[in-house]
């Protein structure tokens, strides 16, 4: 076991998925010599080549269509786009084509082999356009694996899951985490499923739902319901697509509660999926409401960050009034 | 059907030859406009742009607002009093020479480098601190981060941080204006590395196809962030494309503010007159770092660097004005010192003016607050009371 942070854990699975299969290869904006604005590629240009780990041109439309085509071609591509705010102009090439590959050709082609991996998220001063969560948008579209890990344990993990899958996955990583988590992780290789969710800490009163950096707010809500005697199970998803309804079903049974909370706006948010595929599956379980906390649905402000965000005091007091309901 | 009654009026032409003949982009030589050398002086029968002592100083005083404004404040960023900043040094030619050469009325829509056009344009110190520093008095209400001014007022189109959207924009915006017959031009900046999206080349494509009086103009500096040009394109540069695109190109010293202003002068009255676009592409350098998120000596040496210390554009302009006897070092020395004074009082009021109030969180989202953010305002109101501690810039206004 080695002390790592996010970035290191995420270089260390692609330095182990570099070595083990010659067809992986990195690339993205500033991705080569560099290793990336967040250097999460440090180092894997000098290990593995010029060829295999390298800049491209400054076009995300490019970037995911190269590797749509190089993942066709039995390549393996892990493809950074450097903020998720900028995967947009990759939409078409990821919603029209990474998802559909595989459905319109009858399986004669796929793209499974494709990874992209992308920073999201808020708490970093970075305003409108280097703040989105935009899993949402993907969690639409069937095709689509999307993954988000909490800390570089999970980040190593299902990384490498991913990069094994043989479907596209989208792996959102939390940025305001890169170099704020630290933890053990094993130095070699292990995989973590894509699907399942994990349960982080059992409770009585209420479920508590949330995924990556969101986790450590509903962490600090828990908390504070802690000492008012309310005891919380937590649960993060790890995976939204596909997402482990069995495992938060079961969790919901036993307290009777669910409180969902992600980064990104509420409405049209996979809160709001989760909350009505758990009231069918739970309906004559529920003793509240499902709760929703989520971002403010305008764009995420730079001066009114506090304000737009989930934090853990909306989180607590939506706790509250769900188990006092 | 006979396909030649189907030929378009401009089909594409040259000799013809009976043996292959491959060309590439350095088949066409692309001059480089250079007017002013970097000794000062200029170059023999150089082609002067239109330019009187009182324009020259201008140009001049912005030139020494530039630098002393991204000094300052990646020194106050370094302070931690605003959380980020991005300095042109080096190019500031390109943008206040761009800015220079233009109309009030013309519109302005740049990537996030060109505070030098800003400048010009007479942005007050006062609006460019309450942007930084994000507080209710920013003109765009504190929800961008530092360096994304905007001001209808100056023609200045808002900052959107994603690259290259405001390509195509700006061939549209200029279309508007040729539609409506207005007196006016669009110019529209960017880098070398946003370039390469998607939207440079529908952006250029559409202005060519539909004759909109814009004029591209790229800041090609050697880098984005880490990229160097050489992995951005391969070719001859961004100035072949406009070629490809069918419109006027010219390329030019961006480090010589005489040739950005001749060019930019040429560019406007074509565009006018023939309500059509035009490319520039500008030659410099991004001295700095990218931002202050950055750090270049990661990817580049300081010999490279220095190098570049010597086309410094505004070391070359204050030559000239003092050859010309409109300048001189008493004066250049009185201006620096008191811009210093002026920029670190304006930091000391700017970060004091309150964060916007709660409302602003959900106005402008649509054009009035509709109904379930009214709900959301209302909600976080009443949590706000509850926790003001947590919430110190918004607990207790309202
Ligand atoms: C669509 C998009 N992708 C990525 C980014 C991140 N990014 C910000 S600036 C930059 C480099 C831009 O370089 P260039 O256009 O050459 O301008 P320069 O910074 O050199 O002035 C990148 C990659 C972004 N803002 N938008």
């Amino acid at each position: 076991m080695a002390q790592m942070n996010l970035l290191q854990a995420i270089n260390n699975a692609l330095d182990i998925a570099m070595a083990e299969d010659d067809s992986t290869l990195c690339f993205g904006e500033d991705v080569g010599h560099f290793g990336g604005v967040f250097r999460a590629t440090s180092g894997l240009q000098e290990k593995y080549g010029k060829a295999r780990c390298f800049n491209t041109p400054l076009a995300e439309q490019g970037i995911v269509g190269f590797a749509n085509g190089l993942a066709a071609q039995g390549s393996r591509p892990v493809a950074e786009i450097q903020f998720a705010d900028y995967i947009f102009p990759a939409f078409d090439q990821i919603v029209n084509e990474s998802a559909k590959f595989r459905y319109r050709s009858g399986n004669e082609f796929n793209v499974g082999r494709l990874t992209i991996r992308t920073p999201y998220g808020g708490g970093i001063a970075g305003g409108l356009y280097h703040s989105q969560s935009p899993e949402a948008y993907f969690a639409h579209t069937p095709g689509l694996k999307i993954v988000v890990p909490r800390n570089p344990y999970q980040a190593k993990g299902l990384l490498l899951a991913s990069i094994r899958d043989d479907n596209p996955v989208i792996f959102f990583e939390p940025k305001r985490l890169y170099r704020a988590s630290v933890g053990e992780v094993p130095e070699d290789d292990y995989q973590l499923p894509i699907g399942k969710a994990e349960v982080i800490s059992q409770g009585s009163d209420i479920t508590l739902l949330g995924w990556g950096a969101q986790m450590e707010v509903i962490e600090k809500a828990a908390e504070l319901a802690a000492n008012e005697g309310i005891s919380c199970e937590l649960i993060d998803l790890r995976s939204i697509l596909p997402w482990d309804v069995e495992t938060v079903a079961q969790s919901v049974m036993k307290t009777g509660r669910l409180l969902i909370s992600h980064e990104a706006s509420i409405t049209g948010g996979f809160a709001g999926e989760v909350a009505a595929t758990i009231q069918d599956e739970c309906f004559l379980h529920l003793e509240s409401p499902i709760a929703r906390v989520c971002g403010v649905d305008t764009p995420y402000p730079l001066s009114l960050e506090k304000e737009h965000m989930a934090d853990h005091l909306k989180i607590f007091e939506a706790i509250k009034r769900s188990v006092h309901y | 059907m006979n396909a030649r009654t189907h030929m378009p009026k401009k089909y594409p032409s040259g000799a013809e030859v009976h043996s292959p003949a491959f060309i590439d982009g350095h088949s066409v030589a692309i001059p480089i406009l250079k007017i002013l050398k970097e000794d000062g002086t200029l170059y023999p029968s150089a082609d002067l742009p239109e330019l009187d002592q009182a324009k020259a100083e201008k140009v001049y005083r912005a030139f020494a607002f530039h630098r002393v404004l991204d000094e300052r404040m990646i020194a106050a960023q370094r302070q931690g009093r605003i959380s980020f900043y991005m300095t042109a040094l080096g190019e500031e030619a390109t943008t206040v020479g761009g800015a220079a050469a233009l109309e009030p009325q013309d519109m302005i829509m740049a990537q996030y480098r060109e505070q030098g056009c800003l400048i010009y344009r007479g942005f007050s110190l006062e609006d460019f601190m309450n942007q930084m520093f994000s507080n209710e008095k920013d003109l765009g209400k504190g929800r961008q981060m530092p360096i994304h001014y905007g001001s209808n007022e100056l023609n200045y189109m808002t900052i959107s941080s994603p690259l290259g959207t405001q390509i195509p924009q700006a061939a549209g915006y200029a279309y508007g204006q040729k539609l409506q017959g207005k007196d006016a031009v669009t110019l529209c900046m960017f880098g070398e590395g946003a370039a390469s999206e998607g939207d440079f080349h529908a952006g250029l494509n559409m202005a060519a196809v539909h004759q909109a009086p814009v004029i591209f103009f790229c800041r090609n500096n050697g880098y984005a962030i880490s990229t160097p040009s050489d992995e951005q394109y391969v070719g001859n540069g961004i100035a072949s494309r406009g070629v490809g695109y069918g419109m006027k190109t010219i390329r030019i010293d961006g480090n010589d503010v005489l040739a950005v202003m001749k060019a930019m002068q040429l560019a406007r009255s074509y565009a006018l007159e023939h309500q059509a676009p035009v490319l520039i592409e500008a030659m410099s350098y991004r001295l700095g770092a990218h931002s202050t998120s950055d750090d270049p000596s990661g990817y580049r040496s300081k010999e490279e660097e220095a190098k570049w210390q010597a086309h410094d554009p505004i070391a070359r302009f204050k030559t000239w004005l003092i050859n010309q006897k409109w300048w001189d070092d008493a004066r250049d020395k009185t201006l620096y010192e008191s811009l210093r004074e002026e920029i670190l009082a304006a930091v000391k009021v700017a970060e004091k003016v309150a964060k916007p109030p709660v409302e602003d969180l959900v106005t402008d989202v649509y054009d009035q607050v509709p109904k379930h953010l009214e709900k959301q305002l209302t909600d976080l109101k009443e949590h706000i009371n509850k926790y003001p501690e947590a919430y110190p810039f918004t607990a207790g206004r309202f």
